[in-house]
């Protein structure tokens, strides 16, 4: 599938911002943060200009941004438009968790149902996302049962990056915030490691002999393509890359999704500011570009049953 | 919108393609474009059309495969379109409702005035049949000839999508498959007509009629054998008044 940016960048950006404020949820919930002003100020002005900008970034590739409000009306069937109506009821409940936490300074009460409540949204509007993917059966590389859970995986993982910087911004750190960048990040290597073997080991999906039913007569291979430019199709559904490119990418993409930015973060949690600070913004700086990488490779390895009438062997 | 439609009329109109028969000629796929360049959903683009990067939307599109080897092998010209689908996923995941069955005849259509161009659609589709329109900003894709099918300016005989009434083999045909005694439903059952991809269950509404066994024995009854044509008299072995013309011709 060919990796269009603005779906990289709006899956990247709103998954970190859900996840953060999914961690602010959570830790608001259970009462295991001090509600203090411009800690709370600081998360919900980033989650929700990385959520708000994520979201803009998915319309930039419509043909007809100006009617964008229509894909809100198929819930009962669409995922995208699933995803669309939970992202804009969200903001009910994220805002009245803002309004307390930074106005009233509160976590309690009614404030904590709408910190429940921004748990539960952030999950399921991350969900919807997913599932725009994994029940997509043209391509094999999404409709698993590894999508769905890589893509809360790592909402959680980038969020729990973004909460352990802003714990050090506010000297608000607690061994709870180590404790979650530790087990987010490992759950985020294990999940995605466990979808590449998925990847590299799944048998054909469907064969060209299926695409064209010609099987009876022996190994199919296409002969004359219907045109001589590339048309739609194939620049939408045709790229994907070298296997030997997808190796050493995986490895950058490790590096740059976990391995670095788990490092700055764990490993500097007992250090000096002036040493952890520094260290929990870079890890969040690396962290968003190796992610954007991840996401780039899950759309440049995914391969559409399509590519069989244009001369692919397998998808 | 973008569910399916449960209380169906049952009728399932689409295509049977005669793989048998098709010659690869593209004539379908240029009158497809003919008469869709004008039809509902005018008009279908042409970027850079005789430039290095042409480009355009069809909606029907003739691919040629070769299948097995040596001289066993053949080759099949394989004419790709929509089918119309009975489980059209493509429309499932229509966010805006502008993708469509329709309940009386099943056909699958887009509503261009509430597609938003986000793309779904094609990446549902299995068999590439959706094509989008970079002008208009929204998909398009086989109506199956609505514009056609059901119009009475037209002849009875007209009356059936532009790719069926070109073909020159008579390869295509036009039917209600849900109907089991139609010609098209019959052809099906006789010819062990299948569908593209199965496993994915998209359920394609359009038939292939798979090229019949290539017929190789011919040791008892050995057709008639061309004798090759003898080379002419060369002008080497004439004489006289031809040889000499031989050499002035040949100079
Ligand atoms: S062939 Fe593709 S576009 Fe046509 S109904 Fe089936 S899934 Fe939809
Ligand atoms: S491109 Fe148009 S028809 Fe296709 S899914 Fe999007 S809104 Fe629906």
């Amino acid at each position: 599938m060919h990796p269009a940016y603005s779906v990289i960048i709006f899956t990247t950006f709103s998954g970190a911002g859900y996840g953060l404020l999914f961690l602010m949820g959570l830790f608001a919930a259970g009462q295991w943060i001090e509600p203090d002003r411009w800690f709370g100020f600081t998360g919900f002005f980033l989650s929700f200009t990385m959520v708000v900008s994520g979201l803009l970034a998915s319309t930039f590739h419509l043909g007809h941004p100006e009617r964008a409000w229509r894909a809100l009306s198929q819930w009962k069937s669409s995922w995208l438009s699933r995803e669309g109506v939970l992202a804009i009821a969200g903001f009910v409940p994220f805002s009245l968790f803002a309004f307390g936490w930074v106005i009233y300074e509160s976590h309690d009460g009614a404030w904590r149902l709408f910190a429940i409540l921004t748990v539960l949204f952030a999950v399921l509007t991350v969900y919807a996302t997913s599932m725009i993917y994994a029940t997509l059966r043209t391509i094999r590389a999404w409709f698993n049962r590894h999508t769905v859970r890589i893509y809360l995986a790592f909402a959680i993982w980038t969020g729990s990056v973004w909460f352990n910087m802003l714990a050090h911004l506010f000297d608000l750190h607690t061994p709870g915030i180590g404790m979650i960048v530790v087990v987010t990040g490992v759950l985020a290597l294990w999940l995605k490691r466990k979808y590449w073997v998925f990847l590299d080991t799944s048998p054909t999906w469907v064969p060209a002999e299926s695409a064209t039913g010609l099987g009876d007569l022996g190994k199919v291979r296409l002969l004359d393509a219907p045109n001589t430019q590339e048309n739609y199709v194939q620049k939408e559904m045709g790229f994907s890359i070298a296997r030997k490119h997808s190796v050493k990418l995986r490895r950058w993409a490790f590096f740059g999704y976990f391995l670095i930015p788990w490092l700055l973060a764990v490993g500097t949690v007992e250090a000096e500011p002036w040493l952890k600070i520094p260290a929990a913004i870079l890890a969040v700086v690396v962290m968003m570009a190796g992610t954007m990488l991840e996401r780039w490779l899950f759309f440049a390895e995914a391969k559409h049953t399509v590519n069989l009438y244009y001369g692919a062997q397998d998808s | 919108m973008t569910q399916i439609p449960v209380n169906t009329t049952g009728k399932k109109l689409g295509l049977v393609i005669d793989l048998d028969i098709c010659v690869g000629c593209h004539a379908c796929a240029v009158n497809c474009k003919e008469w869709n360049t004008g039809g509902h959903s005018a008009p279908l683009p042409d970027t850079d059309p005789f430039g290095e990067n042409a480009d355009g939307v069809w909606f029907n599109r003739v691919h040629t495969f070769e299948c097995g080897d040596g001289a066993d092998s053949r080759t099949v010209h394989f004419p790709r379109s929509c089918m119309h689908c009975e489980e059209p996923a493509c429309v499932e995941v229509c966010p805006t409702g502008a993708s469509y069955k329709r309940a009386e005849d099943g056909i699958v259509l887009v509503n261009e005035d509430i597609c938003i161009g986000c793309k779904l659609c094609s990446w549902a589709c299995p068999y590439g049949a959706r094509e989008y329109d970079g002008d208009a900003g929204v998909m398009k894709k086989c109506t199956l000839c609505i514009d056609r099918i059901y119009n009475e300016n037209l002849e009875e005989v007209d009356r059936v999508p532009a790719c069926v009434s070109t073909c020159p083999v008579n390869a295509r045909h036009f039917g209600d498959l849900g109907d089991p005694n139609s010609d098209v439903s019959r052809m099906v059952e006789d010819r062990g007509g299948y569908d593209l991809m199965p496993e994915l269950q998209y359920a394609p509404v359009n038939k292939y009629l798979p090229p019949r066994p290539k017929s190789t024995g011919y040791e008892d009854d050995r057709p008639r054998q061309l004798k090759p044509i003898e080379p002419t008299v060369s002008g080497e072995d004439a004489g006289g008044l031809f040889r000499w013309l031989d050499k002035v011709l040949t100079r």
